[in-house]
């Protein structure tokens, strides 16, 4: 039961506790309730309606690198 | 898609599928499993397999909350609606599941009964607001993942007045379900887990660390995309092959040790544990489900509609409760195909779509087909 | 549209602007007539139809002819990109003109429910009226029939169409062969993605548009390079993936396809990726599928191209010989999975 998906937040509804997030120019009312300290330009993990946690965009990208990595070390 | 395309990079599975058969060890096998029903979604749906060497196997566990809810409670979902009127509303995952009698909510909606499929508990309540004068109850179902929106409503009904909601409660425990695998009276060969992904992101990896440290089983989280699931299992062949038994993370773009803890002490508010559940396939497990606590209990169904517990037997032959331990596959089941199919399914695993038995059928087949034309 | 009356008398006293359908506009009486007369007829207007008489009579080009039905029910009735009125001419329509045909005529039941705006319903036969004319073709001949109020969903729409097929052509759902092309005439899940935004119980917000419109030019353009196309078929509910199975089933014969071949625009991907649903089987309204000989397939192709409704079709996949009648699909990750029929409806997910 945990289908969820990156989103960016492109708007703030901080008195109903409630953003607007994007995934490619789709947008959808998620609840903050779950979450702390969301800015605009946030990605958030969205799941029946609600932003669970917020992204680690370095993290993100560390992972990336991992994957290139594995490949490389087999090469070498 | 930003941060989901990145992890659908074909280039990149190759080298990782390079990678892998690079470090596996041609003189063992590598028994994975992976936990989640996203996992085993991923697995088929990009054709994981395909990629990997044949000694790395993935064993379908127990993470989809639609395949191990016992047919008892979709049948006291069904006395809710034809006995008690209520107005059902549940998340559409549930609608095809098979009840006793050949029932099922889909079938209950056809005869009348009123269900209304939403996306989110926040519909629920708008639902309730709209209809003062019926009773209306949400079919609560998920693993930690999705009982901090439930939590959510429930403290919002709390805080309205609503006296016409109340929750089915079905909230599960990862943890609980993960132990019930290892301490089975005969345990399945399990090497690794490839560990929840977004349950993680609530309960942080941290709540996996026992059983790396007792059972000697190596766990690492992984996300749900197609990348994520081969680093994970590059990771845990790594740790097999150095004896290493750790919770380690890929997922870390959204899972930390300590999880979300906002989260949490909400669904700690609101809900606690029950002495015992039913699980599908593996039974009554103490401590693995959630109700409500005794101040928010005016909003537990259970207690409104005085819901009796009922026992339910599986159709026979079906053989979900050993593939959800992980310990048969789909094609070890004999309905499988002849009269389980998705358009009539017998047992869980063939209804939701992140079921082993659903994900074969839709993705596997034609592996299947190609290797019974090998070995023919 | 039948029993009209006198329509110059008939055509007072209908308040369109405030009025709802009552019982009465279904009884057969002079309400039913004033209706008609207000609405069907001056709207959807032509020859046939003014000769007002309960059936339409017209003379038949030689040849062989087709004839299809439709009945039309969807929520909502008006929608990004179209309404029910337009999507009942284009969905008869296009299963006319998958077998080739020239679209000729066409007819329209109204189921409507008591209560219903009688504005909303002239917006919507107007509609109609615009789609049939754009289609070449016209509503001659037609029924209304009102239901109580709670035992409709406002209005109900059955199309039946005939058209005339040119000699030397021979499509249907059994001729695929294996070796033949697979070409899809352009970007799938507009029509489900924009009907599913309307919905007011799913709240997302997309530009997307329903592709609902009529094929017939772009068919007879196909035609057109050459008349030795062996399939087509319109992949409407249950999407490319259920038209595929149906035409591998009925031509006993498998299918490979490429997922990076086949055209889905990011926002219905993401739509599709948000609501846990799969592209493949989420339906569209103005598409086609094309199976024809591999050495056409390059100039249909670049003859569709040149259609507006064809700009972005591309060649997806072939037909092979399989004993299974699998569809198969090489993943854009490297791997290979089946494409299933659809199985139950289409419902977002959330495991």
């Amino acid at each position: 039961m945990c289908l969820a998906i990156p989103a960016k937040i492109i708007a703030l509804d901080t008195s109903n506790d409630r953003a607007t997030v994007t995934v490619d120019n789709v947008q959808v009312e998620v609840s903050l309730a779950l979450v702390d300290d969301v800015v605009i330009g946030d990605y958030v993990l969205v799941h029946v309606g609600y932003a669970l946690n917020k992204i680690d965009q370095d993290e993100a990208l560390k992972t990336i690198a991992l994957f290139a990595e594995a490949g490389l070390s087999w090469a070498s | 898609m930003k941060y989901i395309d990145e992890f659908r990079e074909h280039s990149l599975a190759q080298q990782l599928a390079n990678a892998i058969k690079q470090e596996a060890d041609n003189n063992r096998t590598y028994r994975l499993m992976e936990f989640c029903g996203g996992h085993t979604h991923a697995i088929f749906r990009y054709g994981i397999q395909d990629l990997l060497p044949d000694n790395v196997e993935f064993i379908h566990g127990p993470g989809c909350p639609v395949c191990v809810l016992p047919m008892g409670r979709i049948d006291n979902a069904i006395e809710l609606v034809e006995q008690h009127d209520v107005i059902l509303c549940i998340y559409a995952d549930l609608l095809r599941v098979p009840a006793s009698l050949g029932k099922s909510l889909l079938k209950a909606k056809a005869s009348g009964g009123d269900i209304r499929m939403i996306y989110s508990t926040q519909d629920a309540l708008k639902i309730a607001r709209d209809n003062p004068n019926r009773e209306v109850v949400f079919f609560a179902i998920g693993f930690e993942t999705t009982t901090p929106p439930t939590a959510v409503a429930i403290k919002q009904a709390s805080e309205q007045g609503l006296k016409n909601f109340s929750i089915f409660c079905n909230h599960v425990l990862t943890p609980s379900a993960m132990q019930a695998i290892l301490d089975a009276p005969e345990p399945v060969s399990i090497d690794g887990f490839l560990g929840p992904s977004h349950v993680s992101t609530i309960i942080g990896s941290q709540a996996y660390e026992i059983f790396a440290q007792h059972y000697l089983k190596p766990i690492v989280i992984a996300g749900f995309e197609p990348l994520d699931v081969m680093q994970s299992s590059l990771m845990l062949i790594r740790q097999l092959n150095t004896s290493r038994h750790q919770v380690e993370n890929e997922y870390t773009r959204a899972v930390t040790r300590t999880g979300n803890v906002k989260a949490q002490s909400l669904m700690n508010e609101v809900f606690c544990l029950r002495d015992e559940f039913e699980w599908r396939g593996l039974g009554l497990i103490p401590k693995s489900a959630l109700k409500l606590r005794a101040n928010y209990a005016q909003f537990d169904a259970e207690l409104r509609f005085q819901l009796p517990a009922i026992k339910a037997s599986d159709v026979k032959g079906c053989e979900c409760p050993a593939i959800l331990r992980g310990a048969k596959r789909p094609v070890d089941c004999k309905l499988l195909g002849t009269v389980c199919t998705p358009e009539n399914p017998m047992g869980s695993c063939m209804v939701s779509s992140e079921g082993a038995c659903a994900a074969y059928w839709s993705y596997g087949r034609l592996r299947g087909a190609r290797t019974n034309k090998l070995s023919a | 549209m039948t029993k009209t009356g006198d329509i110059r008398q008939s055509r007072t006293n209908l308040d369109i602007r405030n009025g709802q359908v009552n019982l009465s506009h279904g009884s057969g009486g002079r309400a039913m007539a004033q209706l008609i007369a207000s609405i069907f007829v001056k709207h959807l207007d032509n020859e046939l139809l003014r000769q007002g008489n309960d059936q339409a009579l017209f003379n038949v080009e030689a040849g062989r002819m087709v004839m299809s039905t439709d009945s039309h029910v969807i929520t909502p009735l008006f929608f990004p990109g179209g309404d029910i009125g337009s999507l009942a001419i284009h969905g008869t329509v296009n299963d006319v003109v998958m077998s080739g045909a020239k679209p000729l005529y066409l007819s329209a039941g109204f189921i409507l429910e008591e209560g219903y705006p009688l504005a909303e319903l002239e917006k919507i036969v107007i509609s109609m009226a615009a789609a049939a004319k754009q289609a070449g073709t016209a509503v001659i001949t037609g029924d209304t029939k009102v239901v109580e109020r709670g035992k409709g969903d406002g209005v109900f729409i059955n199309t039946c169409g005939i058209g005339v097929v040119p000699a030397g052509v021979n499509i249907s759902g059994n001729r695929a062969q294996a070796g033949d092309a697979i070409i899809l005439s352009g970007s799938i899940g507009d029509h489900g993605v924009a009907i599913m935004s309307s919905r007011e119980n799913l709240q997302f917000a997309t530009t997307i548009i329903s592709d609902s419109a009529s094929l017939h030019n772009l068919v007879a353009d196909m035609l057109d390079v050459t008349k030795d196309i062996h399939c087509l078929r319109d992949p409407t509910r249950g999407g490319l993936a259920t038209s595929l199975n149906e035409l591998a089933a009925q031509s006993a014969v498998g299918m490979v396809i490429e997922e990076q071949k086949i055209p889905i625009k990011s926002a219905v991907r993401a739509a599709c990726e948000i609501l846990g649903l799969d592209p493949l089987y989420v339906a569209n309204e103005g598409k086609l599928v094309c199976i024809c000989p591999a050495e056409h397939a390059a100039s249909i192709l670049t003859t569709m191209q040149q259609n507006p409704l064809g700009k972005n079709a591309a060649i997806i996949g072939k037909v092979i010989s399989d004993d299974n009648h699998f569809v198969q699909m090489n993943t854009a990750f490297g791997g290979q999975r089946i494409v299933d029929w659809l199985a139950g409806e289409q419902l977002p997910r959330i495991c």
